[in-house]
């Protein structure tokens, strides 16, 4: 694992230098050449979609790879930068997805439901994550693991049950505010080719609340409440020995990612008109969100990025190649299944197991030791 | 081994042995207190029996993990691919022994459920020696990369097992004179869960005896409380480790078939989806704790039958509020392990 | 001269960063006591521990009845008969006092004579035979720790701080017990604060100061010069009496 200083640093001193882009980024630059151009290419490409690609698919690609940046992130703040493991994180991400899905549905498509719907999961959130950080975060980071997937569990069955209020399996599909719907016009004229509709809105809804939510997890994992966070993850006794109180510091962090989490499933519902207990509840998301993070690189906010936006493209596009291959050894015993595109999980599996080991620092780290 | 005699009786006065009985009374306790809310004592019956059985297929898939935890600070996210490993074991046996689930006769049956039993703990014994050596050795000591790796582990057994056996559920018979129940009255008794009562029982009163009678258990409890001075002692603790892993892991496999035989349905996925249990059930007793593993299966069991029963909305959280109120009462668990 | 027993030569040990043993030299004699003193922190206990191999060195030899152990497993060295009972003591207090005296004698049952050897040496222990571990007080501890070191003949035994804590007159039936230890010819190496219990007990003496030997000699030098005690360990032998 990359970690910078263990001790606290004085935030304005790592700060002074700099302009507004170094502001922004709250001095934690890529430090990587090649890092800079690829995190610059995901940024133009995520905000000029629209423009670039013509179809729905592309923008429900790249609407997805900004709410999985969120999610990815706020989850490195804890198992990157605290040390702890939650499996819990998709629990987080459906209660923002049915706080919008269920008070648009159920109360009315207005802008006042999206504020009371995202009020009240941010809320439910919050005191659910100072619960499950106050039980088990007492005793041992690992209860804490332990005892998220239970809650976890728990939550998903619960909201697959509970149908007259969340939907049961087939979830909810609502109506989104006027403003958001692809009927809605700014201009009667397209611009550069393409209309600027409610749809459009949307995306763009999505991706600034993500951006403005990803730089705010970037200023906090570099303030001094990150640093005692990666002081705390380096030596728990330590950190306690001089005087910090490992608990609170941990349950604030995972409140914190359990907010941002929560925001994610509130964009990835308004995105879809339609939230479910497979978009964002399942256990196979938490899957996905531990590959992205690994793989992108723990401990650096930027692996989120870099992990999410790979993996949803090759969520979309590579099981399709992997069809191909399957198709391709027809008629030889099991290399068929092993290459199968519902196989996939199998190879991410590997690649996660051998990331760990070999790259703990993931893609990020691996350009952060090749620089330039 | 008790080869040596006390030097002298012991005086009178000696003070005792203090024996933790108030996590112990909780199952009783429990019992009388569901009794009212139940109603109707044959019922109270079925549903104890119901509940002691599910308890004890728990234990068994559970106390492997709590003793390889309290031995050597692994924990490992990936036990619940040796659950699904047993129970799809069981078709190795079940494809060609298939007639012998259909004939009435209860030792030919009997035999069929040990056979794949032995089976399923042999494969999962050598599946849990190449998971120690494979996913889990080269990550002692950092509990974050076993708690990853381990579940990398996980997905990537439980879709070589969708590989090799496909991803749609598989029905398995349960043998035939395992079917039905045991009527005393209004009494009304699976026979497949009494059967599960008694082995989980034999395993119990098993490891009870091995880890209180014989120096390998004296050696694992004394390498749960302080290995370091066990190798001080010029014990090798790591052999010790990967025998406690591998037989932790057939365990999780004898587990996993009786479970199979249970839902009568093999899933990739029915691991991980018990291993919840065994994780709150681990919690309850403590980690590393045989003994709080065995009453954290039984209360955790039991109060999902009753509840079930009484009020079946809230079965669905009730685990999770046992372990609060239990984490509330004893944050270490019922029965904490004393560490170094 | 014949080889001491236990020879550590330019041992230096490193704790994750930290560089504690700073080029550690002495020498153990077979069928003495040695004495280890030292102030706190003064790197007695990582000595201990790197003999042990619970700590590995990172430069320097170990050298054992003739042979090089430093790199060794722990349970090798423990098997090449040198036993170790550490500051903790490290009871199983799981396990009654009988089970703790079975797992030290790894050979099979311990031999009767030896058996009323070790309970006559530490009496309490017999009492307490069938109860668990964790019953005993610190003192009882403290003997049952040692009874298990010895519950086997071994070469050598490591004994760390033993009387820490202790009632002065458990100190002193601590005090007899070394003597009878002595007398049937074990070597030991101890660690001690107590000057008065390490005064009357050593043959040789080893003083540490910040990870490094500066001073060894017979004890009895170092008894009779009140000077050269005050100058290594900021104390004389008066002012512990």
């Amino acid at each position: 694992m990359s970690s910078s200083s263990a001790l606290p640093l004085a935030f304005d001193e790592t700060r002074r230098r700099g302009g507004i882009l170094t502001s922004l980024l709250s001095s934690d630059l890529p430090r990587s050449r090649a890092l800079s151009v690829i995190l610059f290419s995901i940024f133009a490409l995520l905000a000029a979609t629209p423009f670039l690609f013509s179809g729905s698919q592309p923008v429900g690609t790249a609407a997805k790879i900004c709410v999985f940046i969120v999610l990815v992130a706020s989850y490195d703040l804890l198992l990157g930068y605290s040390g702890i493991v939650s499996f819990a994180h998709t629990m987080f991400f459906g209660i923002g997805g049915y706080g919008i899905a269920i008070a648009l549905e159920r109360v009315s498509p207005t802008w006042g439901s999206v504020a009371i719907g995202s009020a009240a999961a941010l809320g439910l959130s919050a005191v659910l994550a100072i619960a499950i950080g106050l039980l088990s975060l007492r005793v041992r980071a690992i209860f804490f693991s332990m005892i998220t997937l239970a809650v976890a569990t728990a939550a998903a069955v619960l909201a697959s049950q509970l149908s007259e209020i969340t939907g049961g399996e087939d979830g909810l599909s609502f109506q989104l505010p006027p403003a958001l719907r692809p009927a809605f016009r700014v201009f009667s004229e397209p611009v550069f080719g393409t209309m600027i509709n409610g749809r459009l809105l949307a995306y763009y809804l999505v991706f600034a609340v993500s951006l403005v939510v990803f730089l705010a997890l970037l200023r906090i994992v570099n303030s001094p409440f990150g640093r005692v966070l990666q002081a705390i993850r380096e030596n728990e006794f330590r950190a306690e020995a001089l005087g910090y109180r490992v608990v609170a510091y941990r349950t604030a962090a995972s409140v914190i990612s359990a907010l941002a989490a929560t925001i994610a499933g509130a964009l990835m519902a308004l995105w879809l008109r339609y939230n479910g207990p497979d978009t964002t509840l399942s256990f196979s998301i938490m899957i996905d969100i531990l590959l992205m993070v690994v793989i992108g690189g723990m401990g650096t906010m930027y692996g989120a990025v870099i992990g999410a936006a790979l993996f949803v493209l090759a969520q979309s596009y590579l099981q399709v190649l992997m069809g191909a291959g399957s198709a391709a050894l027809a008629g030889i015993p099991l290399l068929p299944n092993l290459i199968h595109p519902d196989r996939w999980l199998l190879w991410l599996g590997a690649l996660f197991i051998i990331s760990v080991y070999a790259f703990p620092g993931g893609i990020v780290g691996r350009l952060r030791q090749g620089k330039p | 081994m008790s080869d040596m005699a006390a030097p002298s009786t012991a005086p009178a006065e000696l003070p005792r042995a203090k024996t933790d009985w108030l996590p112990l009374l909780l199952v009783p306790a429990l019992g009388l207190l569901a009794l009212p809310f139940v109603g109707s004592p044959s019922t109270w019956v079925t549903l104890t029996v119901a509940g002691l059985a599910m308890g004890m297929m728990i234990f068994l898939m559970a106390s492997g993990l709590t003793l390889v935890f309290g031995l050597m600070d692994i924990i490992n996210f990936g036990h619940g691919v040796f659950i699904s490993l047993g129970a799809y074991a069981t078709l190795l046996v079940l494809g060609p022994l298939a007639g012998w689930a259909l004939e009435d006769s209860i030792g030919l049956n009997l035999a069929l459920l040990g056979l794949c039993i032995l089976v399923a703990m042999g494969v999962t014994a050598l599946a849990g020696a190449v998971f120690e050596r494979v996913i889990v050795r080269p990550v002692y000591g950092s509990h974050l990369k076993q708690i990853l790796v381990t579940m990398g582990g996980l997905i990537v057994t439980e879709q070589l097992i969708h590989a090799i056996w496909g991803a749609s559920p598989i029905p398995i018979p349960l043998p035939q004179s395992l079917r039905g129940a045991f009527v005393f009255g209004d009494i009304v008794m699976e026979r497949y869960r009494v059967v599960a009562v008694v082995i989980g029982l034999a395993v119990f009163i098993g490891m009870q005896l091995l880890l209180n009678r014989t120096r390998i258990g004296l050696l694992i409890r004394a390498g749960v409380e302080n290995p370091e001075m066990v190798e001080a002692l010029g014990y090798r603790i790591r052999r010790l480790f990967v025998s406690v892993f591998i037989a932790g892991s057939a365990l999780a496999g004898l587990g996993g078939v009786m479970w199979a035989f249970y839902r009568q349905t093999l899933t990739a996925g029915m691991g991980m989806e018990v291993m919840v249990l065994v994780f709150i059930v681990i919690i309850i007793g403590g980690l590393g704790s045989v003994g709080g593993c065995f009453v954290g299966s039984i209360l955790v069991a039991l109060v999902a039958n009753y509840v079930g029963f009484i009020e079946p909305k809230l079965a669905l959280i009730s685990n999770i509020l046992v372990m609060a109120l239990v984490l509330i009462w004893r944050p270490q668990g019922l029965f904490p392990v004393a560490r170094r | 001269m014949t080889e001491p027993l236990l020879h550590l030569s330019g041992v230096h040990t490193h704790i994750g960063p930290y560089h504690i043993l700073h080029g550690v030299d002495f020498a153990v004699p077979a069928g003495e006591l040695t004495m280890l003193l030292g102030r706190n922190g003064a790197g007695k206990t990582t000595t201990l521990r790197t003999i042990m191999g619970l700590w590995q060195a990172s430069s320097g030899r170990i050298r054992f009845d003739g042979s090089d152990i430093t790199t060794r497993s722990t349970p090798d060295i423990a098997r090449s008969g040198i036993a170790y009972v550490p500051e903790a003591m490290g009871i199983f207090t799981d396990l009654t006092v009988r089970e703790n005296i079975v797992l030290a004698a790894r050979s099979g049952p311990v031999d009767r004579n030896r058996l009323d050897w070790i309970l006559g040496l530490f009496p309490a222990l017999k009492r307490f035979w069938n109860l668990p571990a964790g019953n005993l007080s610190g003192g009882q501890k403290q003997m049952l720790a040692i009874a298990r070191a010895i519950a086997e003949p071994r070469r050598l035994l490591l004994i760390d701080e033993p009387t820490k804590g202790l009632a002065p007159v458990m100190v002193r039936s601590m005090i007899e017990a070394f003597r009878a230890l002595k007398a049937s010819g074990e070597t030991i190496l101890l660690v001690e604060q107590n000057f008065y219990a390490a005064s009357a007990l050593g043959d040789h003496v080893v003083v540490m100061d910040d990870g490094r030997i500066v001073h060894s000699g017979a004890m009895s030098d170092l008894v009779a010069d009140k000077t050269m005690q005050q100058r290594l360990l900021g104390l004389s032998l008066d002012a512990h009496q």
